[in-house]
C-alpha cells in the first residue's frame, strides 16, 4: 500500500503525522517547503471548546456555532465530529511546543467572530505558523525515521482517474523536470483557489487552482464553488490583500463609517448581540450597504484605539507591527481604512464526511476540499479543519488501502503546463468583476459570455483546465438562486430552506445534493 | 520611474549564468516582488539591447513577508523581494542576483534543501511532550517564527551548504526545542548541537541584523549555548 499526500500545508502535515505515528509511510508532496505553504499566514487562532474562560462552554456550543455561522449547509455529521476533536488537538498541539498563554483552568481563549463564546486559542496573530513549526518539527521526526518521505518541489503532473477509480499521481520536480510516477492513494491537500482571483486575495500565489481544475477535468466532483469568503477588514497593498486579523475585532476593535460628519458604529446598532463579531458574510455585506448610504463616507474604518496597551503588547503586538510596516499607520492611534477581500474558498473538492472524494481513493482535506464551512466559514475554523481533515483523510485512506492491494503501474502522462500569466489574469479580471460580494442573474450571465470568448486565446491545456473551473464557479453562482451566508443575490435575496442542498458540478453539469441529516451522536458523549 | 533591472540569469543547474538588463517604467510603491510578476507578465519583453527576456523564474508565496520564498541577493544584501520597494533604487540600477550559498536551479530559484536536511541531521524535534515555562514562552514564539528563508547563511562567514556548521537557520528553531526537552530527553539534539552549531560559529553575529522576520538572534544563541553546552538549564524547567 502507497499513499501519497499532495499538499505539505497543516492538512498535508496532519495527514502524513496521522499515518507515520500508525508506521504506514507515505509521500509529501509539495510545490515549495512547509514554511510556504498558506497556513503560516493565518492569524487569529484555532478554535475548540476548552471551556477555560469561565463561560460554561460546550461541544454543542461549538457545534451549533459553526452551523449557524454556515447557514446549516454543511455536513453536521462532519461538523460534529469536527467540534468534538478540537479540545484534543489544541491539546496536542500545547503538547507539541505551540506556546499558547495559558491561564490557571489552560489555554487562554479570545472571542472570534459568530462565536458566542470565547473558544479561539491563539498565540498572537500568528498561531497559523506557532502551528505549522511545531507540526514540522513532529513530521521532520518521521522524516528522519523513513516513514515520511519529502518531494519538497514537485508538482502534480497528472492524477490517474479512470472509471472513478484513482491509481495513483505522477509529478514532476520543477528542479529538474524529471518525471516521478507514485501508484497508489492520494490524498489532495493543495489549499484553496487563490489562482482564480488573482492578486485580490489575501492568500499565497501558489495556491493556483491548478489542481481543482484536474479534478473537474477529470471527473472528480467539486461543490459549493459559489461561496467565497470577502473578510470584512483587508487592505490593499503591491500585488494582494493584507488582511487585518479578526483578532483585532475579537480584542475590542470597532468598525464605523463616518455618517452626517460623526462616526457611526453601525454593527453595533444593527447587531447589538455579536455586534462587530458577527458571522464575517453578514459583517462584510453590511460594510458594502454603509458605504453606499448617500449620507455616509464611501470608508469604512476600524478602530482599535480603545485596545489597551497591555492587550497590544501581549496579544496583538505583531499585528500591530504589520499595520505599522505596511500602512504606516500605527493603530493604536488611528482607525485603518478597510475593505473586505477574498480570503477563503468554502467550495472546493466534494468529500464526504470521511474525506473521501467522489472518486475511489482519492481523497482531499483542507481548504481544498468542501468541508465544515458551509456558506459561510468561522474565523479559527479552518486551521481546526484542516487539522482534523487531514487526519480523518488520513485514517480513511489507510482503512480503505487495505482493501486496494497494490497499485497497478501507472502510464507516462502528457508533459506538465502550467497557466500562463496572461491568461490566468484575465480568467481573474472577469471573476473578479463578476463575483462581488453582492451578484446578479444579468452579471452572472456576462461572466459566462465573458469566459466564453476568451477560450479562443488559450494557449495551453491548463489555460482550458483553469477556464472550465472558472465557467463552474460562476455556473454555480448562477445556479443558486437564492442568497445564503458568503452568497448574496440582489435579484433573490431571500434565503430559500427548497436551496438548503449542496451544489455539486461534475464536468459541465450542475446540480443539487442533498445535506445528510444528523446522526444520533448521543453515544459521542 | 524609469528603473534600470539587472538580472544575473542562469538556464539551468549546470549551464553558464549571464546577466541581462531590462529598463522598465515602474512604480516606486510596487515591491520587487510585483515588478518579477509585471515583468513575467508582458507578453513580449527584451532587454536593453533587443533580446528577448523570456520567464524571469523566482519563488515566491505569500507576498508579506510571512513565508520566506522569495529570498534573493538585491543589490548585494540578501532580502525579501515582496518587503523591498522600488522607490529605494530610484536614482540607481535594480540588481537581482539569486542567493550564493546554495545551488542555484534556475534564475532566481536556489535549492535550500541543505537547511531542511541539516533540521533533521540535528534532531530538531520532540520525543515527550513539551516542557512549557512562562519565560521560555516569548523565546519559543520568537524561535517559532524562523522563516528558514536563508538571508542568515547568506551573510555567514562560517556557513557553505556542504560545511559541518548549520548556523542561524539551524540554531534558531533549536532553541524552541532545547527549550522544551525534558531535561531526561537532553541527548541527541544538545550533543548534534555543540558539533553543528557551537564548534562552528565564529560569533560574528552577522546574522543579527539581517532576519527579514526581525527575530533576535544573538539570544537564541545564547540561550541555546547555556543549555546545550554550559548546561545551565531553564530554572523553572528544573
Amino acid at each position: 500500500m502507497s499513499i501519497s499526500i499532495i499538499g505539505a500545508g497543516l492538512a498535508g502535515l496532519s495527514a502524513a503525522l496521522t499515518l507515520a505515528e500508525q508506521g504506514v509511510a507515505c509521500n509529501l508532496i509539495s510545490a515549495q517547503a512547509s514554511e510556504r505553504a498558506q497556513s503560516v499566514m493565518a492569524e487569529g487562532g484555532i478554535n475548540a471548546c476548552l471551556d477555560t474562560m469561565g463561560e460554561n462552554d460546550s461541544i454543542e456550543n461549538h457545534f451549533d456555532d459553526t452551523m449557524r455561522g454556515g447557514v446549516f449547509l454543511a455536513d453536521p455529521n462532519a461538523v460534529w465530529g469536527l467540534c468534538r476533536n478540537a479540545p484534543a488537538i489544541v491539546k496536542r498541539f500545547y503538547d507539541l511546543g505551540v506556546p499558547f498563554p495559558v491561564n490557571e483552568k489552560g489555554i487562554v481563549q479570545r472571542s472570534f467572530g459568530g462565536q458566542k463564546k470565547k473558544r479561539t486559542a491563539f498565540v498572537k496573530s500568528s498561531t497559523g505558523k506557532m502551528l505549522m513549526t511545531s507540526l514540522i518539527d513532529e513530521v521532520r521526526k518521521y522524516e528522519a525515521r523513513g516513514l515520511v518521505t519529502r518531494l519538497p518541489h514537485h508538482r502534480v503532473q497528472a492524477l490517474h482517474i479512470q472509471n472513478d477509480i484513482c491509481s495513483g499521481v505522477t509529478v514532476t520536480d520543477s528542479f529538474t523536470d524529471k518525471s516521478v510516477p507514485l501508484p497508489g492513494s492520494v490524498i489532495l491537500a493543495c489549499g484553496g483557489m487563490n489562482g482564480l482571483f488573482e492578486g485580490m486575495t489575501t492568500g499565497t500565489t501558489q495556491n493556483t487552482a491548478e489542481l481543482a481544475a484536474l479534478c473537474l477535468e477529470n471527473g472528480v466532483e467539486l461543490a459549493n464553488l459559489e461561496f467565497i469568503q470577502y473578510h470584512p477588514t483587508t487592505v490593499g497593498i503591491s500585488g494582494k490583500r493584507l488582511l487585518i486579523s479578526e483578532a483585532a475585532r475579537g480584542e475590542g476593535g470597532r468598525l464605523f463609517v463616518e455618517r452626517n460628519g460623526k462616526p457611526w458604529y453601525f454593527m453595533e446598532e444593527k447587531y447589538p448581540e455579536l455586534k462587530n463579531l458577527m458571522p464575517r458574510d453578514v459583517v462584510s455585506a453590511e460594510m458594502v450597504s454603509v458605504v453606499n448610504m448617500p449620507d455616509c463616507g464611501g470608508q469604512v474604518y476600524l478602530d482599535m484605539t480603545g485596545i489597551g496597551m497591555d492587550v497590544w503588547n501581549t496579544r496583538l503586538s505583531d499585528l500591530r507591527e504589520q499595520i505599522m510596516h505596511y500602512l504606516d499607520i500605527d493603530p493604536v492611534k488611528k482607525p485603518v481604512p478597510v475593505s473586505p477581500g477574498i480570503h477563503y474558498f468554502m467550495g472546493g473538492i466534494w468529500v464526504d464526511e470521511a474525506h473521501r472524494t467522489s472518486v475511489k481513493h482519492l481523497y482531499a482535506a483542507g481548504e481544498c476540499a468542501c468541508q465544515y464551512h458551509g456558506a459561510n466559514r468561522l474565523g479559527g475554523n479552518s486551521l481546526l479543519g484542516a487539522v482534523y481533515g487531514g487526519k480523518t483523510a488520513a485514517q480513511t485512506a489507510l482503512n480503505e488501502g487495505k482493501e486496494a492491494g497494490d497499485a497497478p503501474a501507472l502510464k507516462t502522462p502528457e508533459p506538465y503546463f502550467e497557466a500562463t500569466p496572461r491568461f490566468r489574469a484575465s480568467v481573474s479580471q472577469i471573476l473578479t468583476r463578476y463575483l462581488p460580494i453582492l451578484r446578479n442573474e444579468t452579471e452572472l450571465k456576462q461572466a459566462l459570455h465573458e469566459l466564453d470568448l476568451l477560450e479562443k486565446t488559450a494557449q495551453n491545456p491548463a489555460d482550458v483546465r483553469l477556464l472550465r473551473l472558472a465557467q463552474a464557479v460562476a455556473g454555480c453562482a448562477l445556479f443558486r438562486k437564492e442568497s445564503r451566508g458568503s452568497h448574496r443575490r440582489t435579484d433573490y435575496p431571500e434565503t430559500d430552506s427548497a436551496c438548503q442542498k449542496q451544489t455539486v458540478v461534475k464536468h459541465n453539469e450542475i446540480f443539487y445534493r442533498d445535506i445528510p441529516e444528523l446522526k444520533n451522536h448521543e453515544a459521542d458523549n | 520611474m524609469k528603473l534600470i533591472i539587472e538580472i544575473l540569469r542562469q538556464k539551468d543547474r549546470t549551464s553558464e549564468p549571464y546577466r541581462q538588463t531590462i529598463a522598465y517604467e515602474a512604480l516606486p510603491d510596487d515591491t520587487v516582488a510585483t515588478l518579477l510578476n509585471k515583468l513575467n507578465a508582458e507578453p513580449a519583453l527584451t532587454d536593453t539591447v533587443g533580446a528577448p527576456v523570456g520567464t524571469i523564474h523566482w519563488q515566491c508565496s505569500c507576498l508579506q513577508k510571512k513565508c520566506g520564498a522569495c529570498a534573493m541577493r538585491i543589490n548585494g544584501t540578501p532580502r525579501l523581494a515582496c518587503d523591498t520597494k522600488l522607490g529605494e533604487f530610484i536614482k540607481g540600477r535594480l540588481c537581482l542576483e539569486p542567493l550564493r550559498k546554495f545551488p542555484t536551479v534556475r534564475d532566481l530559484i536556489v535549492d535550500r534543501s541543505v537547511m531542511m536536511d541539516n533540521l533533521r541531521a540535528i534532531g530538531n524535534w520532540l520525543e515527550q511532550p513539551a516542557v512549557q515555562t512562562e519565560k521560555a514562552a516569548q523565546l519559543c514564539y520568537d524561535a517559532s517564527r524562523c522563516l528558514q528563508c536563508g538571508c542568515c547563511l547568506e551573510v555567514c562567514p562560517n556557513f557553505t551548504a556542504d560545511g559541518s556548521f548549520y548556523g542561524a537557520a539551524a540554531f534558531v528553531p533549536a532553541s524552541k526545542v532545547l527549550s522544551q526537552l525534558k531535561k531526561e530527553n537532553r541527548q541527541n539534539l544538545p550533543q548534534n548541537y555543540r558539533k553543528n552549531i557551537y564548534s562552528g560559529c565564529g560569533k560574528s553575529l552577522s546574522c543579527q541584523d539581517i532576519c527579514p522576520a526581525g527575530i533576535d538572534v544573538e539570544q537564541k544563541l545564547v540561550n541555546s549555548n547555556a543549555v546545550a553546552v554550559w548546561k545551565r538549564f531553564f530554572k523553572a524547567s528544573q
